[in-house]
């Protein structure tokens, strides 16, 4: 009751000098405006930058297989094969923190189209959900299916350095080149990504469905797969060159036991292996979900592999924490700047209202004065004082914020820059004005509540 | 009971190197319903006296009691509180809030009041008192539209919207013309008849001087007449033997 009377005054007190009460929150109204609209367009640049951070692949996750040991003797990474797409599959179901996760299975081996002909550095066998993964548009043509790859379709995507090497830059799509003998269609282009942060060429690259790649093309793991030298173990028919040293020395195991006849089949049923995958590529939904993801995806593939809590994991996951720490110190860097900033701006104009609320209690000695005689108290006038320093700081605040969210909507109309609304920013902005009009209001008002009543009468 | 009683009331400013009596030992009563003229030249402690009085200062020394409480222990949110309920003024500069309407202005006081009083009760009481002064039809009329008289009008209706037993007049008439003077002055005089009010005028005008029932003069600091409105011999004698000459 009493402060909504106080309220009252206060706006009451403002209505008298309206021009003035402008012009006092002027400053409040820059400052906040200000930093909503550096707010706004740092956000959108920073999501920007984050973005191409993470189109690099800082959000991006890899799952190897662990290392096998047999006897004492560890093959290294990737050599016991327990990874399914399944697994991917359950990743995606059950981990929130990860966005989109695809199988690979890796090749290389030498692709002919026409007269020419290329070794990818990449070629990978995977599900669509991979484009998403690496944040990887197609520029032309479309990406495969679903359907693709559990129909093992004979169809690819290929980088645009394929397309400069065999296709001398026209368009490659619906072309049908041979991959290790086989005809594929290719279907779209990818987007050019350069190089990545290893110098490596990311657009020298062939991505096909993944049953494609590990049934027709390769046959087999990548752990001991290069058709393009090897050829040999590989379920494809043509060798690349005859002179390769797996022709001289190859490699393909002599089976030491006759073959079963059907009988034998099936009385004594081989068990099935399941189709694994040489990784699983993820993406977490932010960089700073990552160890959250990395989690979560711990506990569906110990699940799923039916780990014992003792026994170690049979997988590995490892992320790109070299990216997400400097994505992280790109956007902190930012976000301080624009509060130092904001900071300053918010102080100047706190100065502004400080000054012209001292003018105002000197012109209004008299009022306060009067106020006092018919028994306002001390700390009446304060908080009437007070109030008035806040309401007027509350309003500039809001005005700037209008002010701040037109600028930034002017900026991208003209400029074409991204921004991004900031509500933080907002709530921030209005308890810094409330705060900037009690931490500057406070003098002024402290000064009118200390007057003496008598002399206060008698000012002229 | 009188309203007032002052008991050797000294005020002493201290100037650091000086000390300035500007009291010098005052001592007087008014009672009920009493209108009463305080004057004396510049410089004779009247405004001092009126201030201790008002309740805006407190005395270096002696006593005050306003209707039965003793005012110059009290702290300055006490006599706040104590003007507010219980002390109208109005000043020759009518001290009205410019850009705010008469109803407004009179019903300011009562933001201050100890208990709050609803909205709706504030502005009927304004109206009220505002038609006792014979404002009615200006209620929302600001003071720079209207004429001094009338605006002093506003100042005694803002004085009396808490309903105080006791109402100062610091010189009223100072800023208007004989005419509107003689309205203001009768209308101190019929709030004192009707109402009951205590009055006190603070002035140096004797022909305002004249409207009082009592006129208490002061002299350098000291009352000189009229401190005492009757005195029985008992109460003669007894002023005289606690204040020795």
């Amino acid at each position: 009751m009493r402060s909504i009377r106080t309220f009252k005054t206060a706006i009451v007190a403002l209505r008298r000098n309206v021009m003035r009460a402008v012009l006092t929150t002027l400053g409040i109204v820059i400052g906040v405006g200000a930093v909503i609209a550096m707010m706004e367009v740092g956000n959108g640049s920073s999501s920007l930058i984050q973005k191409q951070i993470s189109s690099m692949g800082a959000n991006n996750l890899v799952i190897f297989s662990g290392s096998s040991n047999t006897g004492g003797i560890s093959s290294g990474a990737g050599s016991n094969m327990r990874l399914t797409p399944d697994d991917a599959e359950a990743i995606a179901i059950n981990c929130p923190a990860i966005k989109a996760v695809a199988p690979v299975v890796g090749s290389r081996t030498q692709i002919v189209y026409g007269g020419k002909n290329w070794v990818p550095q990449n070629m990978q066998g995977t599900t669509p959900a991979f484009l998403e993964v690496r944040d990887w548009p197609v520029t032309e043509g479309e990406a495969f299916t679903e359907r693709d790859v559990l129909q093992r379709a004979r169809v690819c995507l290929i980088g645009t350095t394929l397309v400069r090497e065999l296709f001398g830059g026209q368009s490659p799509v619906g072309q049908e080149m041979r991959v290790n003998g086989i005809g594929f269609r290719v279907v779209g282009v990818l987007a050019a990504k350069g190089a990545n942060m290893m110098g490596q060429d990311q657009d020298d690259v062939l991505i096909a469905p993944w049953t494609t790649i590990k049934y027709r093309v390769s046959g087999t793991s990548v752990s001991n797969t290069n058709q393009s030298a090897a050829g040999s173990s590989s379920g494809g028919t043509a060798s690349a060159s005859p002179q390769s040293p797996s022709d001289i020395y190859p490699n393909v195991t002599v089976s030491k036991y006759p073959a079963r006849n059907a009988q034998q089949t099936k009385n004594n049923p081989m068990p099935i292996r399941f189709a694994n995958i040489d990784r699983i590529n993820a993406s977490a939904v932010s960089a700073d979900q990552i160890d959250t993801a990395i989690k979560q995806m711990t506990d569906v593939l110990r699940e799923r592999h039916r780990l014992a809590p003792n026994e170690p994991d049979d997988f590995q996951i490892r992320s790109l924490t070299e990216f997400s720490t400097m994505l992280a110190s790109t956007t902190g860097t930012m976000k301080s700047l624009l509060l130092f900033v904001a900071t300053i701006s918010l102080i100047v104009g706190g100065v502004g209202i400080m000054n012209i609320m001292l003018v105002s209690v000197t012109e209004r000695t008299r009022e306060i004065g009067l106020r006092m005689a018919v028994g306002a108290r001390g700390g009446d006038i304060l908080r009437q004082f007070l109030t008035e320093s806040v309401v007027l700081c509350l309003l500039g605040g809001a005005i700037g914020i209008g002010l701040g969210i037109g600028a930034s909507w002017l900026v991208t109309y003209l400029l074409n820059w991204p921004t991004e609304s900031s509500p933080g920013a907002i709530l921030a902005a209005v308890a810094v004005s409330a705060f900037v009009g009690v931490v500057f209001g406070f003098y002024p008002a402290w000064k009118a509540a200390k007057l003496d009543p008598i002399e206060a009468l008698r000012y002229e | 009971m009188s309203l007032i009683e002052l008991d050797n009331i000294t005020k002493t400013y201290d100037l650091g190197e000086v000390q300035v009596p500007v009291l010098k030992g005052v001592s007087m009563q008014v009672g009920r319903g009493e209108l009463v003229a305080l004057m004396g030249a510049s410089g004779s402690g009247k405004s001092t006296l009126m201030n201790i009085l008002g309740c805006l200062d407190r005395p270096t020394s002696g006593s005050y009691t306003l209707d039965g409480q003793e005012i110059s222990e009290l702290s300055s949110d006490q006599r706040a509180h104590v003007r507010n309920e219980k002390i109208g003024f109005v000043f020759q500069s009518f001290n009205l809030l410019a850009r705010t309407t008469a109803l407004e202005n009179v019903t300011m006081p009562l933001t201050y009041a100890g208990r709050s009083i609803p909205d709706k009760e504030a502005k009927a009481r304004g109206i009220e008192i505002l038609a006792k002064v014979g404002l009615g039809d200006r209620l929302h009329h600001y003071p720079s539209q209207m004429s001094g008289g009338q605006q002093q009008r506003v100042a005694i209706a803002r004085s009396l919207i808490n309903r105080p037993p006791l109402l100062f007049a610091d010189e009223p008439t100072g800023n208007l013309d004989s005419k509107t003077s003689d309205e203001v002055l009768e209308m101190f005089q019929k709030l004192n008849e009707e109402e009951g009010i205590t009055i006190i005028i603070v002035t140096h005008s004797i022909e305002v001087g004249q409207w009082a029932k009592r006129a208490i003069t002061m002299r350098d600091g000291l009352i000189e007449s009229g401190a005492y409105a009757e005195r029985t011999a008992a109460a003669a004698q007894q002023f005289l033997a606690t204040h020795p000459a």
